[in-house]
């Protein structure tokens, strides 16, 4: 039961840091209409910008902060002087564009640190278990990062759905023309939008660099994964993001947990434990044939 | 309107370019050391697969991030029918590899093509994750590590030939030589599709589906015989990488593959059949290039990607040099528009 627990846990986690990556995937797809596949890359570089904080400067208490920083700068440069231009090109292009932009980003991450796997210490205050049952615990951290993602994810949601800002960003999501006509300047919401996208997913990565460590490729995974996220939830929805995540991340976390122990049973179990392994994308694809704007997605 | 195919053998003059690059082909191994002998056994194994996602994506306009898939799953085929230490011949596992991945891309073409667009995309790229994660997560094809497989016999009609029977030198010859027969054939099916009714109705879909469906072509169908036959002949490259190598792993099976291929199309030029092979050419070529000159490769081959998106939007084969104005033929010139029932 304990272990059960553990496994919710673990999935709520996970989901919440997916939603971090995949919200800010579905603004800039749902606003900017732009596919990037770099964005799996802005998570693995918040977390090796985590790791160089903590090793300059001793303090993972910075770690956060610094990589929504950088994440906002980065956008800005990124949307002002390269995905401005590739908003009316094909899928194609803007696939192999942001194709090229993980392989940069991945040796510019290589020239800066080299290839190797480092551990981020979670600072003392926080490296201790808090007894939920007798007999288990469950990390501080774990659940200071949960926490972290919730005010993330209450700040956006206010922000999105509650400020004028965001009412335009939504607006720009429905009906672009609308907002140009209505002489809003489009330019710097998409600026916006990027920025907030590109540091959201530097915050997970800078969140997620204790719990698993900062090795390359590091963001390859999450990335396939966010933008099944995405697709469940619906493109450009925020609520639609933040449910799909946490549905996909008990799904999968679950499902590797207790799905290879069917492999050992023979003919059936194999099929399961198969299953299992892929049940997030068994999901997706169930999802878009019988609900194509997906889940929580209104419009198409 | 693009004019697309422009270097598809229609002229005698692409033929007699086609015939060229073949005779070429056929001829360097006398001239190259075994090590480049296999690199460009590598280079023509990925110009089929890129042949193969041409089919979809620059005759038909469907991008799909799923291919890479198919040609993962031909090699593991491979892998899996070969019992140990007993190799078959080519001729049976060639047509089995082409067949379960050509029954797979029916299956999940079948599916992923009632969407469109970036869904199109997304399902592609799911339903390749699938079987990137059988192979990766379960012991069926040697786990996360992959596993060595028995070469397939290069036999046919009861002739063998044992590439261990040839000097040193020349061992890695036979495995080159099937390499290009089956890269001509390919290219050769694929000219001939492209000029057939199936090809032209592709062409109608990228330009303008809905019009198509109006003309009264049941559109999906197309498709899914463009998706299917473009798994069957991904089947066959990545049949091909088994017998080149012997040794399969999850690698085969990623989205990587399917974007490399995508990448090689655009490199050599997203316009023309003869582009995907130039590509491949090239893109090995800088590969090998880059991995000469520096360490960092992945620098090299991001920066060329860009290039080529940013500024050679044809590629390769789209480069023309300002002072050859060929004259370009009207492209509704009466004689070509036929009605078709």
């Amino acid at each position: 039961m304990s272990v059960f627990l553990a496994q919710l846990l673990n999935g709520l986690q996970y989901g919440l840091l997916l939603f971090l990556i995949a919200s800010g995937l579905t603004l800039i797809f749902g606003v900017l209409r732009v596919i990037n596949l770099a964005h799996g890359s802005l998570f693995m570089m918040g977390a090796y910008a985590a790791f160089l904080v903590v090793r300059t400067s001793g303090s993972l208490w910075l770690a956060l902060p610094a990589a929504i920083l950088i994440g906002v700068g980065l956008g800005l440069l990124l949307e002002r002087f390269l995905f401005r231009h590739f908003y009316n090109r094909e899928h194609l292009d803007q696939v192999l564009l942001t194709f090229a932009l993980i392989l940069l980003f991945e040796e510019f991450r290589s020239l800066l640190v080299g290839n190797d796997f480092h551990s981020v210490p979670i600072p003392d205050a926080l490296n201790f278990s808090v007894p939920i049952t007798a007999g288990f615990s469950y990390a501080a951290y774990r659940f200071v990062v949960i926490g972290v993602c919730l005010c993330l994810a209450a700040v956006l949601f206010f922000w999105i759905e509650r400020t004028k800002t965001g009412a335009v960003i939504r607006a720009a999501a429905e009906k672009p023309e609308m907002v140009e006509i209505l002489g809003i300047d489009a330019s710097r919401v998409h600026l916006t939008v990027f920025a907030v996208g590109t540091a959201l997913a530097m915050a997970a990565g800078a969140l997620a660099a204790p719990l698993t460590s900062v090795y390359p490729n590091m963001g390859d995974g999450l990335l396939i994964i966010s933008f099944v996220v995405v697709v469940i939830g619906g493109l450009g929805s925020i609520s639609g993001a933040f449910w799909s995540a946490l549905l996909i991340g008990l799904v999968d976390t679950l499902g590797k947990a207790y799905g290879p122990a069917f492999a050992s049973r023979g003919g059936m179990g194999a099929v399961i434990a198969a299953a299992a392994a892929m049940s997030v994308y068994i999901l997706m694809v169930g999802v878009l044939l019988f609900r194509p704007t997906g889940l929580f997605g209104g419009r198409s | 309107m693009t004019d697309a195919h422009r270097m598809m053998p229609q002229s005698w003059r692409s033929w007699i370019a086609l015939a060229a690059g073949t005779a070429m082909l056929a001829a360097l191994p006398f001239f190259a050391t075994p090590y480049y002998v296999g690199l460009l056994t590598t280079a023509m194994i990925g110009a089929m697969l890129a042949l193969a996602v041409h089919l979809l994506v620059g005759a038909t306009g469907l991008v799909s991030l799923g291919h890479g898939a198919f040609y993962g799953l031909a090699a593991y085929v491979v892998y899996l029918i070969s019992p140990e230490g007993a190799a078959l011949p080519i001729w049976q596992t060639l047509p089995a590899a082409m067949v379960v991945a050509g029954l797979a891309a029916l299956l999940i073409g079948s599916l992923a093509l009632r969407t469109r667009g970036f869904f199109f995309l997304m399902v592609t790229l799911a339903f390749g994750q699938m079987i990137f994660f059988v192979f990766h997560d379960t012991k069926l094809g040697g786990g996360t590590d992959g596993a060595y497989l028995v070469k397939p016999l290069i036999a046919a009609f009861g002739f063998e030939l044992n590439p261990a029977s040839l000097p040193r030198v020349r061992r890695a010859w036979p495995v080159y030589y099937v390499a290009l027969v089956q890269l001509v054939a390919i290219y050769l099916v694929l000219a001939f599709l492209f000029r057939s009714m199936l090809g032209r109705v592709l062409e109608g879909i990228k330009i303008n589906e809905s019009r198509m469906r109006a003309l009264g072509f049941n559109t999906y169908r197309y498709k899914l015989a463009a998706f299917t036959v473009a798994g069957m002949f991904a089947g066959a490259a990545g049949h091909m990488w088994s017998l080149h190598t012997g040794f399969v792993n999850p690698e085969l099976v990623s989205w990587q593959k399917s974007a490399e291929a995508l990448l090689i199309i655009l490199l050599g030029g997203i316009g023309s059949l003869s582009g995907a092979v130039v590509g491949a050419f090239a893109f090995y070529g800088l590969a090998e290039v880059a991995q000469l000159v520096t360490e960092r490769k992945l620098l090299v081959e991001g920066a060329v990607i860009f290039l080529v998106v940013i500024m050679f939007r044809e590629g390769l084969t789209g480069i023309r040099f300002p002072r050859r104005h060929r004259k370009v033929p009207v492209p509704d010139a009466p004689s070509e528009t036929r009605v078709h029932g």
